[in-house]
């Protein structure tokens, strides 16, 4: 990646310093792992893209039938199916960021172990395969939105906040756990269990109106709350703007996720070729 | 005169073992549930979490060496003498502890053919990310592109996935794309320990030719004749430190006759009680436990009993560097009367010409009753000794693990006339 005449000092604590310069020169190597896991993602699975769509719409089904129908919980005058399947984009899109970017590093162990290179690259690259999944069903709901006579407005010009949004939390919690993962080789079994807790609190399978006043600061620190109410204002616009308090707190415990991922990561990063 | 290649200035590199890790390095990780169960009986106990006996190991001290533009340059010593290690900071794998290394330069490090490559993906999907791992450009792969598909001869297979490519078509693929690296320095570790001898001379000529172009190659191998061969001049590391550098001829000498006259041996007290192994040895052909493919070895065992034995039996093994056993040799004492009289005995064997194959062997042997009666004792492991192929010449270099011994054989041909 550099050029003839280069020079390279190799210390204790120097690849610091270039840290950042390296990661923008091995910027080629990220969009290689990224189409790697994308081209393999759907090559491996025989269904394929029909995966990308099957696995959200069979959960929206349990989800309209359980809350919608069953336990009756209010859709703010959304179709039901409609209001679950706005909150599985984002949330399948934050899961499973978060589960292949906290796999990420023991999966290309043997790559870390063997060559160089800024290893933020692999959680990061490995978490876009979760990206075009999205847009996938992306295209899914579009055509759920026209079936029930849903236009957009020009809300939907804020999507790429509220996605950028969700992936900031997915990235912040994944730096957190692929790092843990290494140093604790059992902490993959916590990570399903988080993802599957995670699922029932936030407001996937019900509209967050239903969550008592009192607890809506408390239940908003959940930065996918945030993210999945301000997905679904941008998609349907119930209300004239979105939920000021819960999209700040978002924004504030997701840029805290981040900021404190990041440097566990680049802390334990120079120790991952000797343990993993 | 330009500046050197690589300049390495007293580095170290200290790992920390904790006692559960020094047993089996490979599994050095740790578990959370054991962080959190010793959190707790700290916590219990009211003693705070009891701290791992923490040891330091350095697996490189104060190595320094300067390698110039156009060397070849090999790097020996035995397994864990800090020689992988050595190539992991160089290729910024791991960061030193200690010291200091200017490389002038890009480095390219094949520290294993075929790193990165997806089993799913096709030849040539596999090309451009095997290429961008190791640091290509897109550019200069597609460039390359052509030239790399016809060194590797896969042409017919660039849209087949690789997990359908025969083993030597997988290798001969890694190879092209690493072969056609262009770097300045080239990190070189036992990359040719595969395939067929074809490519293998193939894989030679390329690093030969890479040389000749004037840049660095820095060479890791167990193999004597190819780093004869290869490079001119050497490193010799032993236990992280270097112990001799200079003309490759030179240090590759040094290296077999290193640790001359301490040879290895087992030692254990007489057992008053009953009957035990007190000492094994091994005389291999050459000084430091080297012993040349082909040479004559022996083998010393010293057995001790308090009390007369009837029709005892001994037996021993060289076992492998993978633990699997390559001989297995014994004797009764119905065809040796042995202690059947309370005392010391010494039981020599020797084998006129060993032909176990390059690798590191180890000896395990039994002391006991005839064979379904009691054992008396056993020891496993003892007396390492190293087998090398040095000084027998063959086309193309020896590789590790090829094959478990050499056969002595007579070879003709035949003219077949076709009627």
């Amino acid at each position: 990646m550099s050029e003839h005449g280069h020079k390279l000092i190799l210390e204790s604590g120097r690849a610091d310093l270039r840290y950042w310069r390296d990661l923008w020169q091995y910027r080629e190597l990220f969009y290689f792992l990224a189409w790697r896991d994308i081209l393999v993602r759907y090559k491996q699975t025989a269904i394929g893209i029909a995966w990308a769509l099957l696995r959200p719409l069979l959960t929206m089904l349990v989800f309209t039938v359980v809350f919608g129908k069953l336990a009756k919980m209010p859709s703010a005058g959304v179709p039901y199916p409609l209001l679950v399947f706005s909150a599985m984009l984002p949330w399948q899109l934050f899961a499973s960021a978060l589960v292949e970017s906290s796999n990420s590093l023991i999966g290309n162990a043997n790559l870390i172990s063997k060559i160089y290179f800024p290893r933020l690259i692999v959680p990061t690259s490995t978490s876009i395969v979760a990206l075009v999944d999205f847009l996938i069903s992306a295209l899914l709901l579009a055509a759920l939105c026209l079936w029930y006579h849903q236009f957009p407005s020009w809300r939907a010009l804020t999507i790429p906040f509220w996605v950028l949004l969700s992936f900031g939390a997915a990235m912040g919690a994944g730096l957190w756990f692929c790092a843990l993962n290494v140093k604790y080789r059992d902490f993959r079994y916590v990570v399903p269990f988080l993802v599957q807790f995670g699922l029932y609190l936030s407001p996937v399978g019900f509209s967050s109106s239903i969550v008592p006043e009192e607890y809506r600061l408390l239940y908003s620190l959940n930065p996918m709350v945030g993210a999945i109410d301000g997905f679904r204002w941008a998609v349907f616009g119930t209300t004239a703007h979105p939920d000021w308090t819960a999209t700040g707190l978002g924004v504030a415990t997701t840029t805290v996720l981040l900021a404190g991922g990041l440097a566990y990561f680049r802390n334990v990063e120079r120790q991952f070729a000797d343990v993993i | 005169m330009p500046e050197a290649a690589i300049e390495i200035e007293s580095l170290g590199k200290r790992y920390l073992l904790t006692a559960a890790n020094q047993r089996s390095r490979q599994h050095s990780y740790t578990a959370l549930r054991d962080v959190i169960a010793e959190r707790v009986k700290g916590l219990l106990t009211r003693k705070g979490a009891s701290t791992p006996r923490i040891e330091e190991f350095w697996a490189l001290d104060d190595v320094s060496f300067t390698v110039n533009h156009g060397d070849r340059i090999g790097i020996i010593g035995r397994n864990g003498a800090g020689k992988s290690t050595l190539l992991k900071i160089l290729s910024r794998i791991t960061e030193p502890t200690r010291g200091r290394i200017t490389i002038n330069g890009r480095v390219a490090s094949l520290l294993e053919v075929g790193t990165g490559f997806h089993p799913e993906l096709t030849g040539r999907e596999n090309i451009f990310l095997n290429g961008a791992i190791l640091g290509m450009t897109h550019a200069e792969i597609r460039r390359r592109f052509d030239e790399i598909v016809a060194f590797a001869e896969v042409e017919k297979f660039l849209e087949t996935p690789v997990k359908r490519y025969s083993s030597g078509m997988y290798v001969r693929l890694a190879f092209a794309v690493a072969a056609h690296l262009e770097p300045e320095i080239l990190i070189v570790d036992e990359v040719l320990a595969v395939g067929d001898a074809e490519f293998q001379k193939k894989c030679l000529g390329k690093m030969e030719q890479v040389s000749k172009e004037g840049r660095t190659v820095l060479f890791v191998s167990h193999d004597m004749h190819s780093i004869s061969l290869l490079t001119s001049r050497a490193v010799f590391l032993e236990r992280g430190r270097v112990a001799a550098i200079g003309p490759t001829a030179e240090v590759v000498a040094a290296y077999l006759s290193h640790g001359a006259g301490k040879e290895a041996e087992y030692m254990s007290p007489a057992n008053q009680d009953r009957p035990s192994i007190t000492q094994i040895r091994v005389q291999t052909s050459e000084s430091g436990q080297f012993q040349i493919c082909g040479k004559p070895i022996r083998f010393e065992f010293e057995l001790h009993s308090p009390r007369p034995l009837r029709g005892a039996s001994f037996s021993f093994s060289i076992v492998g560097a993978d633990q699997r056993r390559q001989v297995h040799l014994w004797t009764f004492d119905s065809e040796r009367p042995m202690l059947r009289e309370a005392g010391r005995v010494r039981l020599v064997c020797e084998i006129t010409k060993l032909r176990l194959y390059m690798g590191g062997y180890s000896v395990t042997c039994y002391f006991s009753e005839p064979p379904g009666g009691e054992q008396f004792d056993h020891v496993e492991g003892a007396c390492p000794f190293e087998v090398t192929m040095f000084g027998q010449y063959r086309e193309f270099p020896w590789q590790p693990g090829s094959c478990a011994y050499l056969e002595e054989c007579d070879w003709r041909i035949e003219k077949v006339d076709l009627k």
